[in-house]
């Protein structure tokens, strides 16, 4: 267990220090890459809190990135710049859908499950691609970057800090959550659900709430997103991204804190490694996947010193 | 009225098409418990097969024929390397890894094909209107799919309800132990289920290339609409996928066509214009919603 | 009769297809006793338990729990008013320590658990309990095992734990001693049987020494029909008991 403490606040820590390097070798595209794979560890993370934590196999977590992305980007666009607003509605609107969606999602399980949150995800993308006057299914760039009194996240060294910041902190924020009793009755309605409702619990309200948590932290994932692509598509929400989200989890390793960071750093660099070398990569990232999950279930967290169980 | 007539065929069409999906699906996922993202895969193989072998050959049939062989050759060679190892797995684990064939797949046909959509042609013998009833003039294309495919559901209803075979698979569905205790080749029944389901989708995907557009990632379009046909109909019933497809099927074709017009009645022309398309495009999943509050197993789950 | 029905069964029935494997079915359990329920294999025992627990949903007929009709209660609603049950198939959390899993059972009747940001596995009003009740059926030293790896007689030691802390007016163990060996169900028998009178216990058993050793009443169920109902000794003279069922008891 303490390893795994030591290995999360040493990746934190080598991701805190990206920017000095980057400004020292002149490379200011590394700012830019490990930006983009925090915002997609904090994805990963929600992700993990249901499906890792919470056995809910969503396959509509790309929405939530969608919601938040449109929330900021909107309120961009009719000039309303103020992040802490802009954050406030990412954050609302996510978690409200979240509320609808899992309410209806929720009472059902395993297959139907998977297929309800995926049909609901291409639900938001066809509105998504409606939305004719804010790019329909070409998008629009970002008017504006947030500000936060002061921080203005089209700075890319202050955003590198501020998504850090937000990245260490929902860490802290999952690490409570699923060691608290809320986090125990998730946890046991993945081990064994009939024996989590003999004992006395429903679980249908905690996997509820689960849900809306893990929806309201996409948007701000989201909200980032946004921010660091500077435009604005209902490509967020497609769900081949809440496929490749889904495997950054499985990839670092599910129901680990540090997987999720792993995974995402993992599946972006090996993007971008295929993509430099072939414009078709994804006939070879394909069969990579279909090899990960026949053969390394556990991730790479699981290769960490103390592998196994995690809080 | 004929617009409305007219209208109602086309979803009849559409149903059928999805009917082709979703009874491949929910046939793999009731016999094998097996959850394949892929099967828009096959969908597409369809397709892009009977594309190249009608170009090759010159022959419509030739081309169908050959794509539907093609198509059942692939399925079953996706089967063999990477599917039978996902039988005992967890669903997340087979999402995942048919995830990552889907991306194959899709990159495939781009490097063989292109990524530019390819517009293909009827052949002249199917082209061209047919006079139906009441002055209705219906292409004769469509006509042919929707006997096609209610022939397909005649056929399957057959198989599975009146032939030994048909016993087997839905013996092999309550009871994989049994089943092989008496001396059936599970492996090799898997392994037809699955080839069956892959032509059927295949089947459904040459009959769409003319209609909609061929190009890769055409799959996961119709993919996602057959898992609402499947969640409405309820998982793992012949009979609910045909119900499921033939309800998907209208109330999209029909809420398409109609929802704006009728909304401009009492909304504003403008209003009309932008909410109309925008909830058309949303009415199958608001109607899979509903299903599901009120009947979370579907409408005709399969039983035990 | 000077004690009170705790639970009344009344013909309840339950069929799967042409199966009946529940045939309209009344019996009751007494305050504090101990009443087992024996038949041969497939005569529906496991059922009968799952619609006593909630967790299957009878044709017809009606369960009520101290006066109340529980018929059309989930499972988490009967845990709550004090009806605990055992599942013949070991159902404990595998990847949890045996204290974990004994503190969740706490935790579940221990107060609201819509907390998010207090550890629950440093809570004394949870951790104390659930070693009690571990020291209580003898796991106290393998607290900190995982599951898993508990033999499988302590894994059925587990279940009762989780069982008695969820403070249980009715305790429904369906086959306690499966798989056990002579010393552990010895020890076990011994340990249930210091409930006697404290406790109400519905047990489903095959072990025959055990039933007839714990046992106030004996409910006898043969094809998914109760056949008999009475004392040990009653079903003992049972003729049609003897024909169906005690012909096939084990050596």
């Amino acid at each position: 267990m303490r390893a795994r403490t030591i290995a999360i606040v040493a990746v934190l820590a080598a991701l805190a220090a990206v920017p000095p390097l980057a400004a020292a070798l002149g490379q200011p595209f590394y700012l830019d890459l490990f930006r983009r794979i925090m915002i997609f560890a904090i994805a990963a993370l929600s992700l993990n809190l249901i499906l890792g934590y919470g056995g809910m196999v969503s396959f509509g977590h790309a929405a939530y990135l969608g919601i938040g992305a449109y929330a900021v980007g909107i309120l961009a666009y009719h000039g309303v710049t103020n992040g802490f607003l802009q954050f406030a509605v990412a954050i609302g609107a996510s978690a409200a859908i979240a509320l609808v969606i899992g309410a209806v999602s929720i009472r059902t399980s395993g297959v139907y499950f998977i297929m309800i949150t995926l049909a609901f995800t291409q639900m938001l993308f066809y509105l998504g691609i409606s939305l004719e006057e804010y790019g329909g299914d070409d998008g629009i760039r970002l008017k504006a970057h947030s500000q936060f009194a002061g921080l203005d996240l089209a700075h890319p060294t202050p955003f590198y800090y501020f998504v850090l910041a937000i990245l260490a902190g929902f860490v802290y924020l999952v690490h409570r959550i699923v060691n608290s009793r809320f986090g125990m009755v998730i946890r046991a309605a993945k081990s064994n659900e009939a024996r989590t409702r003999a004992i006395g619990f429903s679980p249908y309200p905690y996997k509820l709430a689960a849900f809306v948590i893990a929806g309201a932290m996409g948007g701000v994932a989201g909200a980032l997103l946004v921010n660091q692509t500077a435009y604005l598509t209902p490509e967020f929400m497609n769900w081949t991204r809440s496929g490749e989200i889904m495997f950054m989890v499985i990839l670092g390793g599910i129901a680990t804190l540090i997987g999720p960071v792993l995974g995402a750093a993992a599946l972006l660099l090996l993007e971008d490694l295929l993509a430099a070398w072939t414009t078709h990569w994804q006939i070879i990232l394909g069969p990579i996947l279909v090899l990960v999950v026949l053969f390394a279930r556990r991730g790479l967290a699981g290769l960490l010193p103390g592998g196994g169980r995690d809080d | 009225m004929l617009l409305f007539l007219e209208q109602t065929l086309n979803g009849l069409q559409l149903g059928v098409m999805l009917f082709l999906m979703a009874a491949g699906l929910t046939l793999v996922f009731g016999i094998m418990n097996l959850v394949n993202l892929a099967h828009g895969s096959l969908y597409m193989v369809g397709a892009y097969l009977w594309v190249a072998f009608t170009g090759l050959t010159g022959s419509y049939l030739a081309g169908v024929v050959l794509a539907l062989a093609g198509t059942l050759a692939v399925g079953v060679l996706i089967e063999l390397i990477a599917l039978r190892t996902l039988y005992d797995r967890d669903h997340l684990d087979q999402v995942l890894a048919t995830f990552g064939l889907i991306l194959f797949f899709n990159e495939l046909v781009a490097i063989v094909f292109g990524r530019a959509a390819l517009y293909t042609s009827v052949p002249p013998w199917l082209s061209g209107h047919v006079e139906l009833f009441a002055g209705l003039r219906y292409p004769l294309y469509r006509l042919v799919i929707i006997l096609v495919g209610l022939a397909v559901a005649g056929l399957l209803w057959f198989v599975v309800a009146r032939t030994r075979l048909g016993m087997l698979i839905r013996a092999g569905a309550s009871n994989r132990t049994m089943v092989a205790a008496l001396g059936v080749n599970i492996r090799l029944l898997y392994t037809a289920v699955f080839g069956f389901g892959a032509a059927l989708a295949g089947l459904a995907g040459l009959m769409a290339g003319p209609i909609y557009t061929v190009e890769p990632g055409m799959g996961e379009k119709i993919l996602i609409e057959v898992f609402v046909v499947i969640v409405i109909g309820g998982i793992g019933s012949i009979r609910g996928a045909l119900a499921g497809a033939l309800i998907v099927g209208m109330v999209d074709t029909l809420g398409r066509a109609f929802l704006k017009p009728t909304l401009a009645t009492v909304l504003s022309p403008s209003a009309a214009d932008t909410a109309g398309p925008a909830i058309a495009s949303m009415l199958i999943y608001l109607l899979m919603a509903v299903v599901l509050a009120l009947r979370p197993a579907g409408l005709f789950p399969a039983r035990g | 009769m000077t004690a009170a029905a705790l639970l009344e069964v009344d013909n309840l029935s339950k069929s799967f297809g042409a199966l009946r494997a529940t045939d309209q079915v009344s019996l009751t359990a007494l305050a504090g006793e101990t009443h087992a329920i024996i038949g041969p294999n497939g005569a529906g025992k496991t059922t009968l338990i799952g619609q006593l627990s909630g967790t299957l949903r009878p044709d017809s007929g009606h369960i009520r729990f101290a006066g109340e009709d529980i018929t059309r209660l989930g499972a988490p609603a009967r845990s709550h008013r004090g009806l605990a049950r055992s599942f013949q198939i070991t159902s404990v959390y595998r990847d949890f320590t045996a204290l974990d899993n004994v503190a969740l059972a706490v935790q579940a009747h221990a107060g609201s658990s819509f907390r998010l940001w207090r550890p629950a596995r440093t809570d004394p009003a949870l951790r104390d309990p659930a070693r009690a009740i571990l020291d209580e059926v003898g796991l106290g030293a393998r607290a900190d095992v995982l599951a898993a790896n508990l033999a499988h007689g302590e894994q059925r030691q587990l279940e009762v734990a989780m069982v008695l802390a969820t403070k249980p007016r009715l305790m429904l163990l369906d086959e306690p001693m499966a798989g056990m060996g002579t010393d552990e169900s010895q020890r076990m028998v011994k340990f249930l049987a210091r409930f006697r009178g404290r406790q109400t216990i519905l047990l489903v058993e095959h072990d025959m020494d055990a039933v007839f050793s714990l046992a106030d009443r004996i409910s006898v169920l043969v094809y998914g029909r109760i056949v008999a109902t009475g004392t040990p000794a009653e079903i003992r003279a049972n003729p049609e008991v003897q024909r169906a069922y005690l012909g096939e008891e084990d050596a």
